[in-house]
């Protein structure tokens, strides 16, 4: 192979990626930069840059509620999502009941319905037993939806090698609680903790099932919706770049987790 | 041989009640907030709605409706084709990208490269499809770039389509099958490849023969996803697509806020629901058999 | 947690669907008496190990520690204690809570578990390690953290499965040792399960040789070196060549016997027509022609020689196919194709009373 055609490779190459990346990363650009636009309109030509859209942003009650029932609906239903996924992936992988593949295959079977679905049926129930709507029934539908996930992350890393350490703590007395509690959870650790941040950016970034489930108090995708009627709006590039912001903080944690799981793992 | 309540039988019948008393709370979680909704989503799906109130005799009569109105209809027909389109035009572009990262970017950076290819998959999904807007818009960045460079001279009108719909699909399911595929293509053995080149195969052979086919799986799980998250979804539809060829989702939802109807809404999910059971068990068979 | 007791198996089984794990077991192990469990893998020793352990409960029979039935007892309410192939030491916890963690999870007050893991450490040669992490240790010290560990517990029984397995060879021999002095000095009963009848023979009060599932000989290690029990017993606890023959004659407790190598004349009552094997140790199989009082046992070509520092090990066939070895002083070794005569003093021929293959044509009436 001659020089020049090794570099005209290399050139096809890197256009071949630059134009990937370019079509990856433009709304995204277009996104953050224009929240910085002092216009009214976010569109070129781009004039600024200004910070009051995001000074509008955070003075605006309606998105700092949001953002504070999104952190906790996300949080509290990933906690469970997280706890309940973790006893039952304990229970498949260390009593492995038998019917296990038909017990597997209930657990995961939300993880492929539509939210929408999830969200109608769980509207028609909880009407039909006269709740009204609210951020416990959307947390709720965020269980839901987010139990498989955290059910197939933590069963895949509750390995034989813990199973051995479990054994051994067993044998020198410890009850199962005692089990799970100082050998099990200590040594899963950073699995549960992907599996709740990545919980927490679905449920952070859900809607379907928040806008059927809320009337007044709502989450923050709801909020962004009612925003969007006002059509194309600075104010909405500065909130979707914070979002955009909070979900790459929860994913970086995440993927430190697993990162420093794959380095301590003996 | 064995006595009825042998200490092995009581040992295996311990270590069952505690199997099921560990995975009991996740499953009456799935069944109560699961699997009852959707069965009761199918009862109403039986109602019909009569003025403000409902009628809760049993019929078939939404279903007759969905079928026999062809606006109804063509919302399925739309789904199905938008779902196939964006799973194939996604996977096209996905497949080129993922083998770029594994095959033609030197190893230390490939991490970082992924990374990067994956990065705006975490911007929230709403704002995603409102980003998509902002560039497709009549006077956004697409049309000013394009009348900039005098190739039109009117504005494209994009936004507001199925064009748009697709566009904002395929940005968000690129990024899912190329993660998909890359993984498949990552676990290939170089000396495979090596080997087909050593038994006189082209480059060209080589793909087709060898890596392609080993790297079907990471192809089928992405386009799997791909289909049945773009089949049940409203957003983008909604804000891309705006109320040209809608969807069943859009149709769905419309009919629960505007119409306030909901059994017609729960025979249409209904609906929706068979078809994303239909595509799993054909696929999820399909997968089976592959691996 | 108590003073050494006796433990018990008695009529046990363990079957997984068809297969069968372990079965017939009858094991006595004595109050403070050091038990190896030698045999190849898949010979059903680290089942009953599982079984003594409490994490294996068995399809039939009993499970005795001193005067109580623990069959189906847990491990964590048992008075044993394992001591596992890889340790298994919590990697999330200091040494010092690692041995702390049966006292701990008993809800032992902290000075008094502070005190136990001290003297479990020092008795392990391991004092004031308690605050390092268990990934700063060497294979060895993990070892024997692993040990004081089950030893913090002071527990009637203790377990080891292939304590040794991970450790390289000089290692070995030293923990050998350290363990032996170990049962002395805590007066414990252990019981250990290897594959390496070296190891066995170095540490055992009583030898359990198992294959397939059942015991083929339990004594201690010199009885069962000199007069093993089965067939596979004199093969697997050392080396033998093994010389098959029939019973002739007998009279007065001594029996002729035919082999393809010749006759001769051992000590047993045994019928005239029964089959026997014979065995004879490779160090006591002779290159050289009879003298009175020993026996000939025919020609032989030599096959393969290895020298081995202080003998040479050689390989020999003899008459009908024998396989047969020797080991030699190496200035007297043979060369390749030499053709010797094989002796054996009449003391040296051991007799295999309860010959596997012998029990096999009799269908299993014989055992």
């Amino acid at each position: 192979m001659t020089g020049g055609k090794g570099f005209a490779r290399l050139i096809a190459v890197v256009a071949a990626l630059a134009a990937f990346y370019v079509f990856i990363y433009l709304p995204v650009a277009v996104l953050v930069l224009f929240s910085f636009h002092a216009g009214t309109v976010p569109v070129p030509p781009f004039e600024g840059p200004t910070l009051e859209w995001y000074a509008e942003v955070l003075g605006n009650g309606r998105v700092t509620d949001g953002i504070f029932n999104s952190i906790l609906v996300g949080a509290l239903s990933s906690l469970l999502a997280a706890g309940l996924g973790f006893l039952a992936a304990y229970g498949m992988a260390r009593h492995s009941p038998p019917g296990s593949t038909v017990i597997q295959a209930a657990i995961m079977m939300p993880l492929t319905m539509s939210y929408l679905v999830i969200g109608l049926g769980l509207l028609i129930l909880f009407s039909s037993l006269g709740f009204g709507k609210s951020l416990w029934l959307v947390g709720i539908g965020h269980v839901v939806i987010n139990l498989p996930l955290c059910f197939a992350i933590i069963v895949s890393q509750l390995g034989g090698h813990q199973a051995a350490l479990e054994r051994a703590a067993r044998d020198l007395g410890a009850s199962e609680f005692q089990v799970i509690a100082r050998v099990t959870v200590p040594l899963i650790w950073p699995a549960l903790f992907a599996a709740f941040c990545l919980a927490f950016t679905f449920s952070w970034d859900e809607f379907v099932i928040a806008f059927l489930l809320t009337s007044f108090d709502v989450t923050l995708p709801v909020v962004i919706w009612s925003m969007l009627r006002t059509g194309l709006n600075p104010e909405t590039n500065a909130a979707g770049t914070l979002v955009f912001l909070v979900s790459l903080a929860v994913a970086v944690a995440f993927e430190l987790a697993i990162s420093r799981r794959k380095g301590t793992s003996p | 041989m064995m006595t009825p309540a042998s200490a092995e039988t009581r040992a295996r019948r311990a270590d069952l009640r505690r199997g099921y008393g560990f995975v009991a709370p996740a499953l009456v979680w799935t069944a109560a907030f699961f699997a009852l909704p959707i069965a009761i989503t199918a009862v109403w799906s039986l109602f019909t709605r009569s003025g403000r109130t409902r009628d809760t005799s049993l019929s078939l009569a939404n279903y007759e409706r969905f079928f026999a109105t062809p606006g109804f209809l063509s919302a399925l027909v739309n789904s199905l084709e938008v779902a196939a389109i964006v799973t194939v035009v996604s996977v096209l572009l996905a497949y080129p990208l993922a083998w770029l990262i594994a095959f033609r970017v030197p190893a230390r950076w490939q991490r970082l490269a992924l990374i990067l290819a994956i990065l705006p998959f975490w911007t929230s999904y709403i704002v995603r499809s409102y980003a998509w807007l902002l560039v497709l818009a009549p006077n956004g960045v697409v049309n000013q770039a394009l009348m900039a460079t005098g190739l039109v001279a009117e504005p494209v009108s994009i936004a507001y389509s199925r064009t748009a719909t697709v566009i904002g699909f395929v940005h968000f399911f690129t990024m899912l099958a190329a993660l998909t595929i890359y993984a498949s293509l990552v676990q290939i053995n170089p000396r495979l490849l090596q080997a087909a080149g050593d038994l006189g195969a082209s480059a060209v052979q080589t793909f087709w023969r060898v890596t392609l086919p080993l790297s079907a799986s990471g192809v089928a799980v992405g386009a799997f996803l791909t289909f049945l998250i773009t089949i049940g979804d409203y957003i983008t539809p909604q804000i891309l697509g705006g109320n040209t060829d809608v969807v069943l989702p859009q149709l769905i939802l419309f009919q629960i806020t505007r119409r306030g109807d909901i059994p017609f809404a729960a025979a249409m999910s209904l609906v929706l629901m068979v078809v994303i059971s239909v595509v799993y068990i054909l696929a999820a068979r399909r997968l089976r058999m592959r691996t | 947690m108590s003073a050494a007791q006796d433990m018990r198996l008695s009529g046990v089984a363990k079957r997984y669907g068809e297969t069968t794990a372990v079965e017939d077991i009858d094991l006595d192990i004595p109050a403070g008496s050091y038990v190896v469990l030698l045999g190849p893998s898949g010979s059903g020793k680290t089942t009953l190990l599982s079984i003594l352990g409490g994490f294996t409960v068995p399809s039939e029979g009993r499970v005795l520690l001193g005067d109580a039935d623990v069959t189906d007892v847990p491990p964590a309410k048992r008075l044993t204690v394992t001591v596992f192939q890889d340790y298994a030491l919590f990697p999330h916890l200091s040494v010092g809570d690692n041995v702390g963690f049966g006292l701990s999870v008993r809800r032992m007050p902290k000075q008094k578990t502070a005190r136990r893991v001290n003297e479990a450490l020092t008795l392990v040669g391991l004092p004031g390690m308690a605050g390092r992490r268990v990934h700063e240790l060497s294979g060895g010290q993990k070892q024997r953290v692993a040990l004081a560990r089950a030893i913090a517990l002071d527990p009637a029984v203790l377990l080891l499965d292939e304590p040794l397995g991970a450790l390289d060879l000089h290692l070995r021999r030293q923990m050998q040792d350290e363990l032996r002095s170990l049962q002395r000095t805590t007066a414990k009963s252990f019981v250990h399960v290897t594959h390496d009848q070296e190891e066995a023979m170095a540490l055992a009060d009583l030898i359990v040789i198992m294959k397939d599932g059942r015991i083929e000989d339990v004594g201690p290690p010199d009885r069962v070196y000199r007069s093993p029990r089965t067939r596979f017993a004199a093969t697997f606890m050392g080396e033998s060549t093994i010389l098959d023959g029939r019973v002739v004659a007998c009279n007065g407790g001594e029996a002729r016997i035919e082999t393809a190598q010749g006759p001769l004349t051992v000590v047993t009552d045994l019928p005239a027509g029964a089959g026997v094997a014979i065995a004879i140790r490779p160090e006591k199989l002779l290159l050289r022609a009879a003298k009175a009082g020993e026996t000939g046992l025919g020609e032989a070509t030599v096959r393969v020689v290895t020298f081995q520092g202080s003998f040479a090990r050689v390989t020999l066939e003899g008459n009908d196919g024998l396989a047969a070895l020797a080991k030699v002083a190496p200035e007297a070794a043979p060369r390749p194709g030499d053709r010797v005569a094989l002796t054996a003093a009449a003391a040296d021929l051991m007799l295999i009373a309860d010959d596997s293959r012998r029990a096999e044509t009799k269908g299993d009436a014989g055992r």
